[in-house]
């Protein structure tokens, strides 16, 4: 399946039909175009070449104001319809559902390493349930790479000091190829991998197959003792019980909503984020914290849920 | 044109044969000189520059890539795209043809600051020099785009020499550009008014402006860049609360304007072309005219367009795809105008038309496809993949190389006295077109399968289509050699030219060829538009 040769990349996801549709749309219009600046080109050349020994000047060019228009006018109107098709699809390929697992990817020079919720790790293996939304929380350890999945018609930089994310929804079992694509040195063409996509029966066969060490969250939970955050949150810091998803206040009145950048933002750049109420006494983690252990503190903040949240006194986005 | 003086055919000395001394040729002041400097300089670094292109063509053919290792592709493609961009492309039409013609164009003696012109010169080949020295002394491979943190914290390699090299170079680039606008606005002969110049003034004008204005940016982003590797400034680098994508919107700021800057003054040459093989007069002067200023303004606003999966907002994505679909506008307007000019026209097939008949079909392909890239949902998928390589190739070699052949070829009896062989030259336009579209036509849908760029080894389902580009290639590289060897062969043995073998109506033509010194015996003057062809007799089809 991997190396027919063929013209047009498989789908396997739910937004790679809608990309084909749109490249279809263009490239009937553009096919058009080319054509008719093709033919008119090649008919005029022709039936207007000079002749050896004609000597007739050609009438003087008069310029049409209202086929100037006419062009300029339909021309502006076919790339709005262009501008606003991509806009939607582009809108849609970065909303993920709620309902998305999230899937960390940690890139460096010139791996992939990701881990499930579940606490299972893989390098340059991607294995994901066939049709469960699946959302990529990516960083990078070192310079700024891509992920891109073809067949999902996907991609996304992943950046040094920041989260990034993708989504998708697998639609059919197979393997897919996945590329860096952002040039990151000698080994770029090297930093390749495979989604694999399963029935959900095989992916939690898979699962149970291959025993997690400890889940991201567990792992946190003790990084959280650790480095000493447990001697302040809930104390005289901010309680980070029900904190993932919820809406902060700022100390000049503007909200957040404390999503996966938020809450990394504020653990390496502890004071530019302080929440209503609190001084900026919390020192910055900046480099003492590793992108996985980040994510594995990450995973446990999430995993604190604030009772009163269940009973609806917090709102909740 | 009208009340000009009759051609000077008994002249003892142009401009070439006034003095064979070297000193006189590297002192020199007169602009047509310094554009053949720079036709030799930017003839060198092309062939470097194609070398580079040639390795790595070959090295495709096969999938694990046989021919080098990834470090040495990655300087490969670097060297190409630094040479061909910033030493081939930018200064191509603007500083040979430009050069050497602007002046003449306008009924002038000489640009506005000759002293400054020949700076320039040096700068570009003392900027070339720098850059050649890093990649002698062992390369350097970030790519042309120099990215952070890769650049400024990881790349081991010669960054620091390479982008002074394109600083200094930068300069003639500002240089040159401040010396056409104020040459085209104080130096025009009596009776040139603006709406009377030959569209290629424009399109160098709306140039000399991007040039100007753009190219210090570069010039602020690579002295950051190379100060963050020295001094570890921290401006990129997100450990030291530095942000990596502030270089990518620095540097695309000037990066989208250059193409502008590379593609611009093709755009004027093919309306030269057009008119002169078609003896018409153009249609719509004024909407090419303006689309030309158009282009040059919205050509600013439209650099987050690179950054679509860089991770900038979704609403300023959203205002970058519709600034980029709004520059698309007046690339079209040309295309039609252009068209439209044809109609009715007496049209000879002579090597300067055939590249720009060329120059038309494969912009707009190139142009068309970037509609493609401009749509969001679409860029997504084909971003940093070989449909922007092909993409971008169309407009740089499809069109701008295209029309600086196109020019050369047009204005060859003017800058050498010597015609070119014609056969040769209609053989070469054709090998040179089906060479390029058979290379680039299958990197547009290797890159929809989602071959990604700059890979020096690749999925073996991907081959196919790379052994049908490296063979192109190999048409495209005898296309480019004939001309060369052609060319130069016409020096000695090609037919003496008159002052108007294409019978043109440009005020360049009015003189010998090639010109006296100082251009013109006595300054011409101007009462009739551009491209009156319909005022002039047909000259006989070849």
């Amino acid at each position: 399946m991997l190396t027919a040769f063929r013209l047009f990349p498989e789908t396997g996801s739910t937004i790679a039909k809608h990309v084909d549709h749109l490249f279809i749309f263009l490239l009937i219009v553009s096919g058009a175009i080319t054509l008719l600046v093709f033919v008119l080109i090649m008919t005029f050349a022709l039936r207007y070449r000079r002749r050896r020994g004609d000597k007739t000047i050609p009438p003087a060019t008069r310029t049409y104001t209202s086929l100037e228009l006419t062009w300029t006018i339909v021309t502006f109107c076919l790339a709005m319809v262009m501008f606003a098709w991509g806009a939607k699809l582009y809108a849609r390929m970065f909303d993920p559902p709620d309902s998305a697992m999230v899937v960390y990817v940690v890139a460096k020079q010139w791996m992939w390493k990701i881990q499930h919720p579940e606490g299972h790790r893989e390098i340059n293996e991607l294995h994901v349930p066939v049709g469960q939304p699946v959302k990529l929380v990516m960083s990078s350890q070192d310079v700024i790479h891509d992920f891109f999945v073809p067949a999902f018609r996907i991609k996304h930089d992943v950046l040094p000091g920041r989260y990034t994310s993708l989504w998708f929804t697998a639609t059919k079992p197979g393997s897919y190829h996945f590329f860096c694509s952002q040039y990151c040195g000698a080994g770029h063409a090297d930093m390749v991998g495979q989604v694999i996509a399963m029935e959900p029966s095989r992916y939690e066969a898979w699962l149970a197959g291959t025993a997690p060490e400890q889940t991201p969250a567990d792992a946190g939970a003790k990084l959280f003792v650790k480095f000493g955050c447990a001697g302040c949150h809930g104390v005289n810091a901010p309680t980070l019980a029900g904190l993932y998803r919820s809406q902060v206040t700022l100390q000049d009145g503007s909200q957040v909503t404390a999503d996966e950048r938020y809450i990394r933002d504020s653990i390496l750049d502890s004071t530019s984020q302080v929440v209503q109420g609190y001084a900026p006494v919390m020192p910055s983690y900046r480099s003492q914290v590793s992108e996985v252990q980040m994510m594995q503190l990450l995973e446990y903040i999430k995993s604190l849920k604030d009772p009163a949240a269940e009973e609806g006194r917090i709102k909740k986005p | 044109m009208t009340t000009l003086p009759a051609p000077l055919s008994g002249s003892e000395h142009n401009y070439l044969s006034r003095d064979y001394h070297v000193l006189s040729w590297l002192l020199t002041k007169d602009h047509k000189r310094i554009g053949i400097l720079y036709l030799v300089t930017i003839t060198a670094f092309f062939l470097l520059g194609g070398l580079a292109a040639t390795l790595m063509r070959l090295n495709l053919l096969t999938p694990n890539g046989w021919l080098v290792e990834g470090a040495t592709y990655n300087k490969l493609f670097t060297m190409h795209g630094v040479i061909m961009v910033w030493f081939f492309l930018v200064p191509a039409v603007p500083a040979v043809i430009g050069n050497f013609i602007v002046p003449l164009m306008i009924g002038a003696r000489d640009v506005a600051f000759p002293r400054l012109n020949l700076l320039s010169w040096y700068l570009f080949t003392i900027g070339g020099i720098v850059a050649l020295t890093a990649m002698v002394r062992g390369g350097v491979d970030t790519g042309w785009t120099f990215y952070t943190p890769y650049s400024t914290g990881y790349a081991n390699t010669y960054v620091f020499l390479t982008a002074t090299g394109i600083m200094i170079s930068g300069f003639s680039s500002i240089l040159t550009g401040l010396n056409f606008i104020v040459t085209i606005h104080t130096m025009r002969c009596p009776g040139l008014t603006w709406f009377r110049l030959p569209l290629f003034l424009w399109s160098l004008y709306a140039t000399s402006i991007i040039m100007v204005l753009a190219t210090p940016v570069l010039a602020i982003t690579l002295a950051l860049v190379a100060a963050e590797r020295m001094l570890g400034l921290g401006i990129f680098d997100p450990a030291a609360g530095g942000d990596p994508v502030l270089f990518q919107h620095l540097f695309w700021f000037y990066s989208h304007p250059a193409v502008y800057i590379m593609i611009l003054p093709g755009m004027g040459v093919v309306s030269e072309l057009i008119t002169c093989f078609s003896r018409k007069r153009v249609f719509g002067y004024s909407f090419i005219a303006f689309s030309s200023l158009a282009i040059a303004f919205f050509g600013f606003l439209v650099w987050g367009h690179h950054m679509f999966v860089a991770g900038e907002s979704t609403y300023i994505a959203f205002a970058f795809s519709l600034l980029s679909y709004i520059v698309a506008v007046p690339s079209a307007i040309k295309v039609f105008n252009w068209t439209a000019t044809l109609y009715k026209g007496s049209i000879s097939l002579e090597t300067p038309m055939l590249y720009a008949l060329g120059f038309i079909g494969l912009f707009t392909m190139g142009g068309l496809t970037g509609l493609f890239l401009a749509a969001l949902g679409m860029d997504v998928h084909v971003h940093d993949t070989y449909f922007v390589i092909a993409h971008f190739h169309y407009i740089m070699v499809g069109g701008m190389v295209m029309g600086y052949m196109g020019a050369l070829h047009f204005w060859w009896p003017k800058m050498t006295g010597r015609m070119y062989p014609e056969w040769w030259g209609r053989f070469s336009a054709f090998t040179i077109f089906i060479g390029f579209n058979l290379t680039f036509f299958p990197q547009f849908i290797l890159g929809y399968l989602g071959m990604p760029r700059r890979y020096h080894a690749y999925a073996p389902e991907f081959q196919t289509l790379n052994v049908m580009s490296t063979a192109g290639a190999s048409i495209l590289a005898v296309g480019y050699f004939l001309p060369l060897c052609y060319l130069i062969w016409s020096l000695r043995y090609g037919p003496l030219a008159k002052a108007n073998p294409w019978n043109a109506t440009g005020l360049e033509w009015q003189t010998t060829s090639p010109p006296p010194e100082h251009n013109f015996e006595s300054i011409p003057t101007v009462d009739q538009e551009a491209y009156a062809y319909h005022l002039m007799e047909v000259p006989d089809a070849r």
